[in-house]
């Protein structure tokens, strides 16, 4: 675990969690987890299926009450207080629109119990319906719209009591690949100005990435990384997060010395910090990371391949490679198709690749 | 529990969630639901039990049931309540299931009607095919000389009318059974070359395994409880439910009455129980993927399934149709003119009329307390957040009514109720007994029909009225309640039918002011009115329908204006 406390300025945390457990009959869905969270910020915790992140979301709500440990949320210890009593909007993946309900009654339904005046409320569903785009569905009902439009009114109906925290379980999940790729930006927008706080769930990588400020990773109930989108992506903190997000390629390797790793018969050199001399480890490099242009006999970590396999994706070809000396294992590559052609790259051809020390990651071995 | 592993995990005191308003209202709602349920159904059955171990209220253990089992004569009747069971489920199974199958899978004609036709007898009084054979087969019944034997009363008449009354019961299981079928079997099984024989025997049959079960379970419950056919038309024959009423009414032997009941309970409480384990082997045969099938025309088949409707259909409506003759004959068989007279009740019977402005009034009250106190049960137990001892308690006894035959849950009443220094004594021989009696007795259908309902909800509904700081209570009224709406008029109108039409359980409840049309049946055949005991029946039949059909008026209707989101 890293970087749990350090977060964007220096204000004062909107939400801490600390020493957060929860136990279902005898399973630990979240184990110790502690993690702050700034005003203002997008948070995403990310995870495989399982691994938690549901349980930490519904935990800060309210609706599911962790087994030990403290939730504070704008300086107000809010560990035992029933979800009506808590200050958050939320979203989730079914939308849970009342089905006999207009969509004007469904995003006022919040304001009609607060003795809001009807003009007010009519004016502040108009407003929200015009910030979710959609200004003229007032009268329809959730079944005549589309998914993307019923996950938009469930952010309108979320917004409308302006909550200091917004919560979104796994909001695009339901929807067309289409759909979801806009309404990340609809929903990221909105949420800029208003400068809310959002923690969101998610078990898409991509959708992590592009959306938020920071990341939280997750896996068996315990909090692997907390990190900015590139954080998390160039410098996984741990083999898990680097398998995770993003393709990466294994690599087993000796660590022969400080800074030395031999893997293929060759000595990399490699950031080897904290690892104990002549243990296994495992390199961790990115395939679109491998170098193949502008290599000389200087370059460091150089490694002579065979093309074993090309695998065409459209704008670019990823390529398995098998080192020629040694028994390393094999190497996938993404290749531009520009690279492609200027070096005349097809399976069974020799070539030279770099593996860049800055890019490499090393892990002791499991 | 298993046993919390040790783990380094747990850091500081445990927390427990406070309370919101809602959580207190909930949980306030369910124990008072817990109350009432101890009050309609725990209690009285407690009450049963504990008579039946007592000889003017002191503890004998099992002296009467020593006694019981030692009687010859009493002994014999759980031996004939077997018996006419067991050869009624083998005559209706087979029946049902040739006529479900022509509702669902052949392409014959007029399926709606056969359907229709067939589901009658729900709305009469079990007694009504027993007075209608006694009509035709009785012993001044004019088709008298078909019956072997001679006389229709005795095993023979209950078999034959317990038929009638059972079909439309096996039927709906069967249909529900049978219509979820996946064609891709069957196209698999076309291009393996199968024989349609084959097919039948295994994909159809197989696939109907278990409504075949669950039917079997119902029409073997429902002929060992039922009262009023045994009544009319058993003779000397006597099974179980009679022998209740002759040991309580007759003899004013209560503990001996209690003991009956619980043999009674013991095989309603096995079916339930084999029904139950069954029910649980089964496999969700549709997966989601599944391709309805729709039945080919294949005009050999359905004409013959045709053939077999009409025949079966035709006897259902003949037996409706005796009664309805039989009530309007001014002196059977003697004088077959058409007359109203025996709709002229006072004649017959003290209550007159008000019997049937009794039944209509105390169903009426059923079906609008009964359902609002099932339908805010059930809500109760799905979304009251955590208290899982008290929901499980209150699920428990919700449960209990589907294995507990109406004759021992209303002997249980007699016990509970008129003791010395029950509170609740000022109910007994009131109109509010025979409403609560009845609620209890068509508890558990009712319970489980509401709670699918709800199950249908997003789950979701509660957390976010909660974000929005909505008390749950708008919620239930401004969401809940609408679009569950079309399960609670099918609950209204299955109380509403149900409490109408039954006999064995308010049989030892009414008094003199309170008696009901279906009693009021009895009493008069008894007397020898059989004309006015038919038109009184008949009375019944027209009220259910009435009310039925207004039901499928009023859905129509509420779903245009109502139900208008449900469309897209």
């Amino acid at each position: 675990m890293t970087n749990t406390t350090t977060g964007p300025g220096s204000a004062a945390p909107y939400l801490k969690i600390e020493h957060l457990s929860k136990l279902f009959g005898s399973f630990a869905a979240l184990k110790d987890v502690s993690l702050t969270i700034y005003p203002g910020e997008f948070v995403c915790f990310l995870g495989p299926s399982g691994c938690g992140k549901t349980t930490l979301l519904r935990a800060i709500a309210g609706l599911d009450v962790q087994t030990t440990g403290k939730i504070e949320q704008g300086g107000r210890d809010i560990s035992r207080l029933p979800p009506s009593e808590r200050d958050f909007g939320i979203v989730f993946q079914s939308y849970a629109l009342f089905p006999n309900l207009n969509v004007t009654d469904n995003v006022g339904y919040g304001l009609t119990s607060r003795g809001m005046k009807r003009a007010d409320i009519t004016a502040r569903v108009k407003e929200l319906l015009d910030l979710v785009g959609l200004p003229d569905s007032g009268a329809k009902y959730p079944a005549q719209l589309s998914g993307g439009q019923q996950q938009r009114v469930a952010l309108a109906r979320a917004l409308a009591t302006s909550p200091g925290l917004l919560l979104l379980d796994e909001p695009l999940s339901a929807l067309d690949a289409r759909v979801r790729v806009r309404l990340r930006h609809e929903i990221r927008s909105v949420q800029r100005r208003l400068g809310l706080t959002t923690v969101m769930v998610t078990h898409d990588q991509e959708e992590a990435l592009t959306m938020a400020d920071r990341i939280v990773v997750m896996n068996h109930g315990v909090i692997e990384q907390v990190g900015s989108p590139s954080e998390i992506y160039r410098l996984p903190a741990t083999p898990f997060v680097a398998d995770f997000v993003g393709t990466m390629n294994f690599l087993d390797g000796l660590l022969a010395g400080p800074g030395r790793v031999s893997f293929a018969g060759l000595d990399l050199t490699v950031p080897t910090d904290g690892l104990a001399a002549n243990s296994n480890v495992r390199l961790c490099i990115r395939p679109e990371d491998v170098a193949v242009r502008n290599l000389d006999a200087s370059t460091p970590n150089l490694l002579p391949v065979e093309i074993r396999a090309l695998d065409f994706l459209g704008s670019f070809c990823r390529a398995t490679l098998k080192p020629t000396a040694g028994k390393g294992s094999e190497i996938v590559a993404d290749f531009s198709i520009n690279l492609m052609r200027d070096l005349n790259l097809e399976v069974g051809k020799r070539l030279s690749i770099a593996l860049p020390a800055d890019r490499l990651r090393v892990f002791a071995a499991a | 529990m298993a046993e919390i592993p040790a783990n380094d995990y747990l850091i500081g005191p445990r927390v427990k969630s406070a309370m919101s308003r809602d959580d207190i209202i909930m949980r306030a709602g369910v124990v008072l639901f817990i109350g009432f349920l101890a009050v309609a159904v725990a209690l009285p059955l407690w009450s049963l039990l504990s008579k039946s171990f007592e000889n003017r209220g002191e503890f004998v253990g099992l002296a009467n049931y020593i006694r019981y089992f030692s009687t010859p004569a009493l002994f014999a009747s759980v031996w004939n309540s077997f018996y006419v069971a067991v050869i009624t489920t083998a005559i209706v199974l087979p029946l049902a299931f040739v006529y479900a199958y022509a509702l669902t899978r052949s392409d014959m004609r007029w399926k709606g009607l056969f359907q229709a036709l067939a589901l009658i007898p729900i709305l009469a009084p079990s007694l009504l095919p027993a007075i209608s054979l006694i009509y035709l087969f009785g012993n001044q019944g004019f088709l008298k000389t078909w019956i072997p034997g001679g006389t229709i009363y005795g095993p023979i008449g209950i078999t034959i009318a317990q038929v009638f009354y059972c079909f439309p019961h096996a039927l709906m299981i069967l249909v529900t059974a049978l219509s979820m079928a996946d064609s891709r079997l069957y196209e698999a099984a076309d291009a393996l070359g199968a024989s349609k024989r084959r097919i039948f025997f295994t994909v159809t049959l197989p696939g109907a395994k278990y409504g075949l079960f669950s039917a079997a379970f119902v029409i073997f419950t429902l002929v060992i409880t039922d009262f009023g056919i045994a009544k009319v038309i058993g003779g000397r024959f006597n099974v179980l439910a009679t022998d209740i009423y002759k040991q309580v009414i007759g003899q004013q032997n209560f503990e001996m009455g209690a003991v009956v009941g619980m043999v009674l309970l013991v095989p309603a409480v096995l079916a339930f129980f084999a029904d139950r384990i069954v029910q649980r082997r089964q496999v969700a045969l549709l997966s989601a993927r599944a391709v309805p099938l729709i039945p080919k025309p294949e005009p050999k088949r359905d004409w013959a399934l045709f053939a077999f409707c009409t025949v079966v259909g035709g006897l259902i409506f003949g037996i409706l149709a005796v009664a309805a003759w039989g009530s309007l004959i001014s002196f059977w068989p003697y004088n077959l003119s058409l007359t109203l007279k025996n709709y002229e009740f006072n004649n017959f019977d003290t209550n007159g009329w008000g019997a049937y402005g009794n039944s209509v009034q105390m169903a009426a009250w059923t079906a609008v307390i009964g359902t609002s106190i099932i339908f805010v049960g059930a809500y109760l137990l799905e979304k009251t957040r955590g208290f899982a001892l008290g929901r499980g308690l209150a699920q428990f006894i919700a449960m209990l009514p589907l294995a507990v035959p109406g004759l021992v849950i209303g002997l249980g009443y007699i016990f509970f109720f008129n003791a010395r220094g029950n509170p609740l004594g000022f109910l007994y021989a009131t109109i509010g007994i025979l409403v609560l009696n009845s609620i209890a007795h068509f508890y558990t259908v009712s319970h489980l029909t509401a709670t699918t309902a709800l199950k249908q909800l997003d789950t979701e509904f509660e957390a976010v009225s909660a974000s929005l700081k909505v008390p749950l209570l708008r919620t239930f009224w401004k969401v809940t309640v609408p679009v569950c709406l079309p399960a609670i008029l099918d609950i209204s109108i299955y109380m509403f039918v149900n409490a109408m039409t039954t006999v064995s359980a308010v049989i030892f409840l009414y008094s003199t002011d309170t008696k009901l049309a279906s009693v009021a049946v009895v009493n008069m055949e008894e007397s020898g009115f059989t004309a006015a005991a038919a038109a009184m029946a008949m009375m019944i039949v027209f009220t259910s329908a009435g009310v039925k059909i207004a039901h499928v008026l009023l859905t129509r209707g509420l779903d245009k204006r109502t139900q208008a989101w449900r469309r897209r």
